[in-house]
């Protein structure tokens, strides 16, 4: 029986301390007051004291609060009785539904040996022509989706959660909007996709350390669906409010801030996590989307900075669409070969087709004349955003890429696209 | 007696432990959790208290629990059985961890990098009597297809006299091969395996040469306008996604060296995968055997233990070091220091040194310069030559080359390979910037054809920055035309396929010839009509250039692209005479 503490000797920001001899590093403690109860994990052991970061937050806190060690790090039920369920940032049902009375697993386990790694070789479906024909996404990917605030990130997280090919999604919110919240729980309902999904919640309204948990207690999970066999899909968001939950905390705990007052260590921090996504060689997968909105629209802005040296190419998510300037997923080469014969060509004659047409629009602006071939280009443009840009879209790869012939029959006579005779011969689409 | 300190702080993969009998700097401790041993450094000495970075996740240390010094610095093994290997930046082999610890790094879980069992057939290459120091070769056993020297050990001073040796004959490399005595008497017993303290240079060696010979990598634009030199050291900075890994990639492959030492250092776990899992599978083409004969990969990823990250670079040095004193020509690959000098940081940090620029530690010049003053050419003590190249990636924070990681590097490197996302957005590969890049090394072509060409590529930017203000209808031709040649050159040979087997890899007799060929073209003045026939002539000598390019050294088709190119060049000036 671990012993329990009375006298919280300091109390600043999040973090409190006591006099404790016995406590271990990262330990787990129950902190209990009248008025309330929370978790808080030890972050710091200094002579006879233990430094607790309180998971509820500080306030409210007396000094004589019962602090009581529970012996082990932070845990968290993994089972398939999760499936279906909500939980916030400390592992807690959020969906009124009952606890999950298990052992559980310790979060922010030992990272996968790389010689137990293999080269991802699997695509994952998710119906968005922009993913799957332009980048698609591999098995045991990590890409983040960089946005800003205002664009629909969480409908495009919404859609990848109903339509992709995979077996389990667990979906992270940190400081999500109570309004996202509930957007996420209706539409997933509304679509039965909840069954094969876990969710760990923080909203806004949360205490800001929940938030740091909220990753670690997703890729637990996880991890452990993907050592049964399961294919997962991660999706997270927002990163960058993890990211600013790491700065808050590491302020107040008087860390030597290195880039606008981020953490020196946020470089791993994140990469912690991202590296999680894996593909195991007898086993399932771990795949992660992870939204990041960028403040100010700066790429260079330490959050998605980092993230961009950490993750393997990225979604830009903007005006509604995914760019497909920008836009960059460094592993489709492992899967789009074996696809369909007309994958490769296709992707990049429409890539630079409608490029041109970005071309053709900035000269129309300057009051340029517009040739024929303008025209062309327009009536494909448009025509590629409606069809095939929309985030509505929803397309199996094979019909999405039939699509595709179709829009460049609208537009185009079949030399002027320059893709080989051969393939045009197969898949041009007979006059109607 | 086991030197036991008590630790009386825990705070990240920091710990302080007070002690009562002398202890070392940095030499190695560890800390006690009931079975486990998690091993750390010691990185400071205040008072009765040292402070030690553990290597492992700090999980479960306690105030009171032991710590065990054990007196000696962090070390790397050395012997026969490296080559091929893949370790962590501590020297544990992955794939033997991977046999007993399954799919993830089990902490406190050390195994031998070499191994024990194995016994190699040793060659005396010393005599009874011979008088010999540290570094001198007493003996041989094959490795792959070198001749792996059994050395006198580096850490003995002096001159010492062989005393026993034994004859020929198949040993374990823990089995005693010759006994030394050393001018005071004492004896001293030699194995095949000798530990060395990674964060201390080899020096074993007669003296330090000047690097002048270039080191191919086959890419054409380093190896033409900013070369390497055997035993020189580059730098290669660039934003995220462009090309930095795929570039160092591409110079495992191709590079003309013996050994590759690959450390990936605090980067993407699957970039180390493709390696592991793809040279095995590729050949060598100067030996015929796999391309994993002849690499080593110290790998410590994103994910995997800080403290352990700064280690990796060292120990990779130090195998680098250790191959080199054999003669041989050694490339040590870095991905990314930048993630090394954010391990001090954040180490530096928990110690709460006074930082300096972006929190960086003041020391961050100092220690960066060190690392790189590691490579270089040697003349060992036999006559022979061995060298050490490091080319290290940096990765600056928002792309911004004014960091400090970026810029202490620069002060130190010979050559530089700066890569600018605006090529690797345009899709120009190697995205290395042909007008910001130097090198202070000779290169494979002569140094008049680089300056032309290096002329070129700026005059020809310099009307590109002028055509998007006036537009072409508003640039004079031969301005028009040297842009054009510009991006022919640019197109036509700085750009490399390194998907395509031939255009991938270009040696340096191949690139001498159509360098020197392409600089008399370019030379030579080609009146146009107009600048719609400018822009035709180069669009096709771009295309024949590049079909070139694709055609095998010293093949028919070479030939045949060759004379096209000529044929093409040729006729347009009698075109443009009649």
């Amino acid at each position: 029986m671990h012993k329990a503490y009375t006298r919280l000797e300091r109390i600043t920001g999040s973090v409190v301390a006591v006099s404790a001899g016995d406590a271990t590093y990262r330990e787990l403690a129950q902190i209990t007051w009248e008025g309330g109860s929370s978790l808080a994990q030890v972050v710091r052991l200094e002579g006879g004291r233990a430094f607790l970061q309180v998971f509820a937050g500080v306030r409210g806190l007396p000094t004589n609060a019962r602090v009581r060690f529970l012996g082990r790090p932070m845990r968290v039920p993994a089972s398939d009785a999760l499936l279906g369920r909500v939980f916030d940032g400390a592992a807690r049902p959020r969906d009124n539904g009952p606890e999950i009375d298990e052992e559980g697993i310790d979060i922010a386990g030992p990272s996968v040996n790389p010689a137990k790694r293999i080269i991802p070789r699997t695509m994952v479906r998710t119906g968005i022509p922009m993913i799957d024909v332009f980048n698609s996404l591999v098995e045991s990917q990590k890409l983040p989706i960089f946005s800003v605030p205002g664009e629909p990130y969480h409908e495009l997280l919404a859609r990848l959660a109903l339509q992709a090919e995979v077996d389990r999604i667990v979906l992270g919110g940190m400081g999500l909007k109570h309004d996202d919240y509930l957007y996420f729980r209706d539409t997933l309902d509304a679509a039965g996709a909840l069954a094969r999904t876990v969710a760990f919640i923080h909203t806004a309204a949360d205490p800001t350390v929940e938030c740091l948990l909220v990753p670690d207690l997703v890729l637990a999970v996880a991890e452990r669906f993907a050592l049964s066999g399961q294919r997962v899909l991660v999706l997270l968001s927002d990163m960058t409010n993890y990211a600013d939950a790491l700065k808050e905390v590491a302020i107040t705990m008087e860390q030597i801030p290195s880039n606008r007052g981020y953490p020196g260590d946020l470089y791993s921090q994140l990469a912690a996590r991202y590296e999680k996504a894996v593909d195991f060689d007898d086993a399932g997968s771990i795949t992660i989307l992870a939204v990041t909105t960028m403040p100010g629209d700066d790429v260079t802005h330490p959050v998605p900075d980092n993230t961009g040296y950490i993750t393997e190419g990225q979604f830009y998510l903007r005006g509604g669409r995914i760019e497909p300037f920008g836009s960059l997923s460094r592993l489709k080469q492992l899967v789009n070969a074996s696809t369909r014969d007309d994958h490769r060509p296709l992707m990049n004659t429409m890539i630079q087709l409608y490029a041109a047409y970005r071309e053709t629009l900035e000269k129309r602006a300057m009051g340029f004349r517009m040739s024929d071939w303008d025209e062309q280009l327009v009536r494909y443009g448009e025509g590629f955003e409606v069809r095939l840009m929309d985030l509505e879209v929803d397309l199996p790869l094979e019909r999405a890429l039939d699509e595709c012939w179709r829009l460049l029959a609208d537009s185009f006579e079949p030399a002027q696209t320059g893709l080989p005779t051969a393939l045009i011969e197969r898949h041009w689409p007979a006059a109607a | 007696m086991a030197n036991l300190g008590r630790i009386v702080s825990v705070s990240g993969s920091l710990i302080t432990a007070v002690f009562d009998q002398p202890v070392v700097q940095n030499e190695v401790g560890y800390a006690i959790i009931d079975d486990l041993r998690l091993k750390a450094e010691l990185i400071r000495v205040r008072g009765d208290y040292a402070d030690l970075q553990v290597f492992e996740d700090t999980t479960g240390l306690y105030v009171g629990g032991q710590v065990e010094f054990t007196g000696e610095m962090l070390i790397a093994e050395l012997g026969p059985g490296l080559l091929g290997q893949v370790v962590d930046g501590l020297q544990n082999p992955l794939f033997d961890l991977a046999a007993v610890s399954g799919y993830f790094l089990e902490r406190g879980r050390y195994l031998e990098p070499i191994d024990r069992e194995r016994r190699w057939a040793f060659t005396p290459r010393a005599r009874v009597g011979d008088a010999v120091r540290a570094g001198d070769t007493l003996g041989s056993v094959p490795e792959g297809e070198f001749e792996h020297r059994v050395m006198v050990p580096f850490g003995l001073t002096g001159w010492l006299t062989v005393k026993d040796l034994i004859d020929g004959g198949e040993h374990a490399v823990e089995d005693v091969v010759a006994t030394l005595e050393d001018e005071r008497g004492r004896s001293h017993e030699v194995t095949m395996l000798q530990r060395w303290p990674v964060k201390l240079p080899i020096r074993a060696y007669r003296e330090r040469l000047r690097p002048q010979e270039p080191l191919v990598t086959k890419i054409r634009i380093i190896d033409t306008l900013f070369p390497v030199a055997r035993g020189g050291t580059s730098c290669i900075p660039g934003p995220f996604g462009a090309g930095k890994t795929v570039l160092q990639q591409l110079m495992s492959r191709h590079a003309e060296v013996d050994v590759v030492v690959v450390a990936a250092c605090g980067e993407r776990a699957g970039e180390v995968v493709e390696t592991l899992r793809e040279f095995p599978e590729l050949t060598d083409p100067r030996t015929g055997r796999s391309l994993m004969e002849r690499t080593v990969i110290v790998c410590n990823t994103s994910s995997m233990p800080v403290a352990a990250r700064e280690a990796s670079v060292y120990t990779a040095v130090t195998l680098a070091e250790y191959y080199r004193q054999m003669g041989l020509d050694v490339l040590l690959l870095a991905d990314s220091t930048s993630r090394w000098a954010q391990a001090l940081r954040e180490v530096s940090g928990r110690l709460e040194e006074i930082p300096g620029e972006e929190a960086f530690p003041a020391y961050l010049e100092s220690v960066v310069a060190a690392f790189y003053e590691r490579g270089g050419l040697v003349a060992l003590r036999d006559g022979t030559q061995g060298s050490v190249t490091i080319a290290g990636t940096v990765s600056p924070a928002g792309g911004n080359l004014e960091e400090p990681v970026t810029q202490s590097t620069l002060k130190v490197v010979g050559a530089f390979h700066g890569l600018s996302r605006e090529r690797s957005d345009a899709r120009r590969y190697p995205a290395i910037d042909p007008l910001d890049s130097w090198s202070h090394y000779p290169g494979v072509v002569p140094g008049a054809d680089v300056a032309f060409a290096r002329a070129l590529l700026r005059s020809g930017n310099e009307v590109a920055q002028m055509m998007k203000v006036v537009g072409e209808e508003g640039t004079a031709l031969d301005d028009f035309v040297r842009y054009l040649q510009a991006e022919y050159l640019d197109a036509a040979y700085l750009q490399q396929d390194a998907f395509d087997p031939v255009d991938g890899a270009s040696g340096a007799e191949r690139q001498a010839l159509v360098f020197g060929e392409l600089v008399r073209m370019l030379r030579s003045p080609q009146p146009h009509a107009d600048k719609d026939a400018a822009r035709r002539f180069y669009q096709h000598l771009t295309q024949a250039t590049k079909e070139w390019n694709r055609a095998p050294w010293g093949s028919p088709e070479f030939d045949a692209a060759r004379e096209r190119v000529h044929s093409l060049a040729e006729v347009t000036e009698v075109h443009a005479h009649a």
